[in-house]
């Protein structure tokens, strides 16, 4: 049986007729799987390798290129925060945010809490500027945050 | 100076809708009638060309003449990459145009498809603009389902495919090799040039790669002429033979130490000092800004006392920086340390140096470190030489890495130099620490 589900499947399937070959479907397919499973195991690449006619090693070259996904040893949580550190938010308080969003959830950036409800990660500049110091819920911006306890309970 | 009318973000600033019939309510959709009922492609080319509009990502290169090397009477299939992975630090001025107004981006998107003969045009988006992916992935469905996109539009022998495509957090996929390999399915790395992407680009196939401002800058130029479009902005300078000039309206991000961070649009050619007191409110606290990255953190650094730099094409070169850029000003202010600011670029470019070329990838990581212990009080006297010396020998223009990442990576660091070495001096020989907190210093 296959470990994605026909779901999935349909999903990744429904991309290839957008592009001219099976291996620009790599991306796409790792977004749906990371999305659905919060994580690409490794039993999906080898399915994701079989569906675009690609070596599993292909596949793996691509995704870990991309820090962005996540392998099965270290699933994300339910929510991934990202707290900008890059320039435009630094000079206005990002890494400090950055330390109280690590010391309120008591994990490093990278890590998961305990509960599995959020997942922490320092970001390279969001494109948010304006909204300094920034942070993104998943993938949408949120500007000027101060208030942190305000948005861990909203989003536990 | 009379206050400039914005064209980009005149919807955007009104708050109209950002949807189809709003937009062309507004009058939207019209210069791409204009083209398909009275323009020959070739006609296309030559008004983006007669405009002068340069292209708005980074390096400025003409855009209509970008076009014109596609080869002739290819069988296709031609694409267009649009290249909407604004990584650039301190840069947003292309998510607000996707957020707000996405169908101006999409009638450039139209009319560079028209002129180029493009079959397909993949819109390459950053992860993190996830409002930006929905808004425009919206506006594409808007256009299918009224038929501007897909067979024969307005009835004429023009089809077009649009598709939106997400990265993953890479800033290199911003360089337009990289973009294509990574919107191929491999990893984002940049490929020697030549070929050109205009020979064999994406897929192999002759490609155009244009950013999302000068695509929405099309959208009027086709409208509304070339003529019209060089009453804004710069004309060439005269004893440069090589200048073409800095015409039309550019969108200016300003952040960092200003009252009001925003996003405003004017002529090419404003200064930072009125960008930063009469748009961005001035410097923040009362206090008076020490320099300023001009455009994007891979420009390098300018210093207060140059300020009246005309930001425009030729404008930051003049006073050493790389270029304009993506014309994003971020002001720093005199208590900030120069060594902090340094710090926190060239860990940026260490984390996004993609690996492929071993002076990038090494080189960032030394300049990191280097003013990583510097930050610590522990810097030495050699360093300074050591870091000129890094930042001199890794990029394109020494000849050492396939793409331009490395090159902006050193600039900062030689302005740096240039400019504050005094105060760099300072730092190390006082054994001075950094005031910011290393608790997190480990998370490279």
């Amino acid at each position: 049986m296959a470990f994605l589900s026909d779901d999935i499947r349909q999903q990744i399937l429904a991309y290839l007729p957008r592009y001219p070959n099976k291996q620009a479907v790599t991306l796409p397919a790792l977004h749906i799987v990371h999305d659905a499973l919060r994580c690409v195991p490794h039993e999906a690449i080898r399915e994701i390798a079989e569906m675009l006619d690609l070596s599993p090693a292909q596949v793996v070259d691509t995704m870990t290129f991309y820090q962005f996904f996540r392998e099965e040893n270290a699933p994300l949580g339910k929510t991934r925060v990202w707290v900008c550190r890059s320039l435009a938010c630094g000079l206005r308080g990002g890494e400090e945010l950055l330390e109280t969003f690590c010391q309120k959830l008591h994990v490093q950036p990278g890590g998961t809490t305990a509960d599995g409800k959020i997942t922490l990660e320092f970001a390279e500049c969001l494109g948010a500027c304006e909204g300094a110091p920034a942070v993104m819920v998943n993938d949408e911006h949120r500007h000027a945050v101060t208030d942190v306890d305000a948005l861990i309970a909203e989003l536990t | 100076m009379p206050d400039f009318e914005p064209i980009l973000l005149k919807r955007i600033n009104a708050k109209a809708s950002p949807w189809l019939d709003a937009y062309r309510a507004d009058g939207g959709y019209r210069a791409l009638a204009k083209a398909l009922n009275e323009m020959t492609p070739t006609q296309v080319i030559d008004v983006v060309k007669n405009s002068g509009l340069r292209g708005r990502g980074g390096a400025g290169f003409p855009c209509g003449v970008k076009w014109t090397f596609l080869p002739k009477d290819h069988p296709g299939p031609i694409y267009l990459c649009v290249n909407a992975d604004e990584s650039e630090p301190c840069t947003f001025n292309n998510r607000i145009l996707m957020e707000h107004d996405p169908h101006q981006v999409l009638e450039g998107i139209l009319l560079a498809c028209y002129a180029t003969k493009a079959s397909v045009a993949y819109i390459y988006i950053r992860y993190e603009y996830g409002v930006a992916y929905r808004n425009m992935q919206k506006a594409i469905d808007e256009l299918y389902a009224n038929h501007l996109l897909g067979k024969n539009i307005l009835g004429k022998d023009f089809s077009l495919e649009v598709y939106l495509h997400r990265g993953a957090g890479a800033y290199i996929c911003g360089e337009e090799t990289g973009l294509i390999e990574s919107l191929e399915g491999k990893r984002g790395w940049p490929r020697i040039k030549p070929p050109f992407p205009a020979v064999e680009g994406a897929f192999r196939k002759p490609t155009v790669v244009n950013n999302i401002e000068t695509l929405a800058c099309v959208t009027h130029v086709v409208e509304r002429g070339a003529d019209w479009f060089k009453t804004i902005g710069i004309p060439p300078d005269p004893k440069n033979p090589r200048d073409a000039g800095s015409y039309g309206p550019k969108l200016y991000c300003i952040s960092g130490h200003v009252n009001k961070p925003c996003c405003v649009e004017l002529p090419l050619g404003i200064t930072v000092r009125e960008l930063v007191d009469k748009h961005g409110g001035g410097v923040w606290k009362g206090r008076k800004a020490k320099g300023c990255i001009p455009g994007g953190i891979s420009m390098g650094i300018m210093s207060e006392k140059e300020f009246d730099t005309p930001l425009d094409f030729n404008g930051p070169g003049k006073v050493g920086c790389l270029g304009l850029g993506t014309a994003a000003v971020t002001v720093f202010d005199e208590t900030t340390s120069i060594v902090d600011i340094l710090y926190n670029i060239c860990r940026f470019f260490a984390h996004e140096s993609c690996g492929q070329c071993t002076p990038c990838r090494e080189g960032t990581g030394w300049m990191m470190k280097i003013m990583d212990r510097m930050r610590r009080g522990q810097g030495r006297k050699e360093d300074l030489e050591i870091l000129d010396e890094v930042a001199k020998s890794i990029g394109i223009m020494p000849g050492t890495t396939i793409c331009g990442l490395a090159d902006g990576a050193g600039w900062p660091i030689k302005n740096a130099i240039a400019k504050f070495r005094p105060e760099l001096e300072e730092y190390i020989t006082s054994g001075q620490k950094t005031t910011m907190s290393l608790a997190l210093a480990g998370s490279h």
